[in-house]
This record gives C-alpha cells, sequence and structure tokens, in this order.
C-alpha cells in the first residue's frame, strides 16, 4: 500500500497511466472550451437578433417621420 | 470590460503550459522510488492547491457581496468556485489513476487526505442544486454567499486537520525528515502551479467574459422591449 519503498513501475505500464492523467485534463479543458464556444455562438446569434430587431424599429420611425 | 486582457492572458497560460510540461517531461529527473509515474505529481498537486485556493477566493467574493450588496462579487464567487469544482474533477482523476498505478487500488477509504478532498469537492458540488433550489436572485445571491463564506472556511480548517493526522500514506514531499524536493524538482513543480494557477484565472476571466456579454444582450432586449431570447440559467448570476 505504501508508495514510499514500493517498487517503480516498468516504464510502458507507467507511461500509460501517465498518459491517462494527462489525456483526462487535456480532456476536460477541450470540453469546457466547447462548452464555451457553444455559449459564446449563441450570444452571438442573440446580439444579432437584436440588432436587427434595433434596426427594423428605426426604420419603421424613419418611415412614420418622412410621412 | 473583462475581455480586456484575455488575449495575452490566454497567450501567457497556453506558453507557461508548454513550458512546464517541456520541464516535466525533459528536465525533472525520474523520482527514486516512483520512477516514471511520479511525474502525475506535477499535474495533480498543482491542480488540488489551485482549486482549494479557489474555492477560499470564492469565500472571499462572497464577503466583498455580503458587505457591499454589490452582485459583481456574487457572479466573481460563483464563477471562482466553477472553475474550481471542475479543477477537483481533474483532481479526483488524476488522483485516482496515480493511487492504482501506485497502491494498486483506484481510491483509498483510510487515507484523510484523498476522503478530505472528496469532502471538499461534494460540499462545493451541493453548492449548484442550493443556488437552483432559490428562485428569487437576490436571496439567491446572499444565500449562495453564505455557503461560500461558510465552505471557503472549511477548507483551510479540513487541510489543518489532515496534517494533524499524520498519516505517512499520502507522501509528504515539502517538508519532510528526510528533506524536501530536490532543486530541479522543485522548480518543475513551481513552473506547474504558476501555470496551472494562470489557467485558472484565465478560465475564471473567460467565463466572466462570455457572462457579461450574455447579460448585456439580456439588458439590451429588455430596453428594446423585445421578446426575450432562449432560457437562460437561474443559477449563474449576470455579471453587468
Amino acid at each position: 500500500m505504501l508508495p514510499i519503498g514500493a517498487p517503480a513501475l516498468p516504464l510502458d505500464e507507467a507511461g500509460r497511466y501517465v498518459a491517462g492523467a494527462y489525456v483526462v485534463f487535456l480532456v476536460l479543458i477541450v470540453v469546457y472550451v466547447a462548452i464555451m464556444a457553444a455559449k459564446l455562438q449563441r450570444i452571438e446569434r442573440e446580439l444579432r437578433e437584436v440588432t436587427a430587431i434595433a434596426e427594423e424599429r428605426k426604420a419603421e420611425k424613419e418611415e412614420v417621420g418622412a410621412r | 470590460m473583462y475581455g480586456k486582457g484575455l488575449r495575452p492572458l490566454s497567450i501567457a497560460t497556453v506558453a507557461m503550459l508548454a513550458l512546464s510540461l517541456s520541464l516535466v517531461f525533459f528536465y525533472a529527473p525520474l523520482d527514486g522510488d516512483q520512477g516514471f509515474i511520479q511525474k502525475i505529481f506535477y499535474l495533480h498537486v498543482p491542480m488540488a492547491m489551485t482549486a482549494l485556493v479557489g474555492f477560499i477566493v470564492g469565500g472571499v467574493f462572497a464577503i466583498l457581496h455580503l458587505r457591499s450588496g454589490d452582485r459583481r462579487w456574487d457572479a466573481y464567487s460563483y464563477v471562482a468556485i466553477h472553475i474550481s469544482v471542475i479543477f477537483g474533477v481533474a483532481v479526483l482523476i488524476t488522483g485516482a489513476i496515480w493511487a492504482k498505478a501506485s497502491w494498486g487500488h483506484w481510491w483509498v477509504w483510510n487515507e484523510p487526505t484523498l476522503v478530505s478532498f472528496l469532502i471538499v469537492f461534494l460540499l462545493y458540488a451541493t453548492y449548484y442544486p442550493f443556488r437552483y433550489a432559490i428562485e428569487d436572485r437576490d436571496r439567491q445571491a446572499r444565500y449562495a454567499s453564505v455557503f461560500a463564506v461558510t465552505a471557503g472556511a472549511f477548507v483551510p480548517l479540513n487541510f489543518l486537520a489532515v496534517r494533524m493526522a499524520q498519516s505517512l500514506v499520502h507522501p509528504r514531499v515539502f517538508a519532510t525528515s528526510n528533506g524536501g524536493l530536490p532543486g530541479s524538482m522543485m522548480l518543475t513543480f513551481l513552473c506547474c502551479l504558476a501555470a496551472i494557477a494562470l489557467l485558472w484565472v484565465t478560465l475564471v476571466k473567460f467565463e466572466l467574459t462570455a457572462k457579461s456579454a450574455s447579460g448585456q444582450v439580456k439588458r439590451l432586449r429588455r430596453a428594446l422591449d423585445a421578446p426575450a431570447g432562449r432560457a437562460t440559467s437561474r443559477i449563474a448570476p449576470e455579471v453587468s
């Protein structure tokens, strides 16, 4: 049970565990960034919608003013 | 506002992570006892330290929220805890991998360091349903801040309790009777700690920037009296 004094694993076996740990870290970061990217895309889409509404309202006002 | 400086911070984080990984695999010597498996230490321990400090930082932001009533601090506290919980997931998984390689078991219940970290993680995992259970935004922010302060105070107490438990199962490498880490390992560890801490700061800033943009779009919709967009989170606080 004690890691201190326990024999070191051979490189091929230890390598799999080390690679596993670093891959977990990488995957978590990539998943997080992907979720954030999806959120930012949604914000961008909403911003486009709001901009379209604002421009529509402005055009309506100008039309009323011209009459 | 929150996006200011995000690009240089991201570049610095990537550079620091690349430097740290290079040091881990090409500079730091192999550990005499554990051999190559000890390389997990350079990822697992800095993430654990950053997550725990992140929880405390979340508590400090919560104190500022309770003192000032400014919702911005509640958002900071929420994001700090959120990112620390994600780091906590990584700590538990990498720790389990290291335990399996070193001890032959994925989890050891009589090891105080492991169990105490799990307790802290589970405590913070209840933060989300706790927030979600409260409808009123002001009450939600206030109660969440009280939770963050209480849980934040529990983190160092928990750390001290584990230290006092005197277990030698989990290796103590910074100050032992046999001496601490050798210089090259310590340098590598400190670089990794700086890289992971930078990553935490970058992710917090990234999330705050996204929340701020989302909040501004919502306010713009309200100002234009436009129909609301897709339903947004009831848990996450708005950032102005």
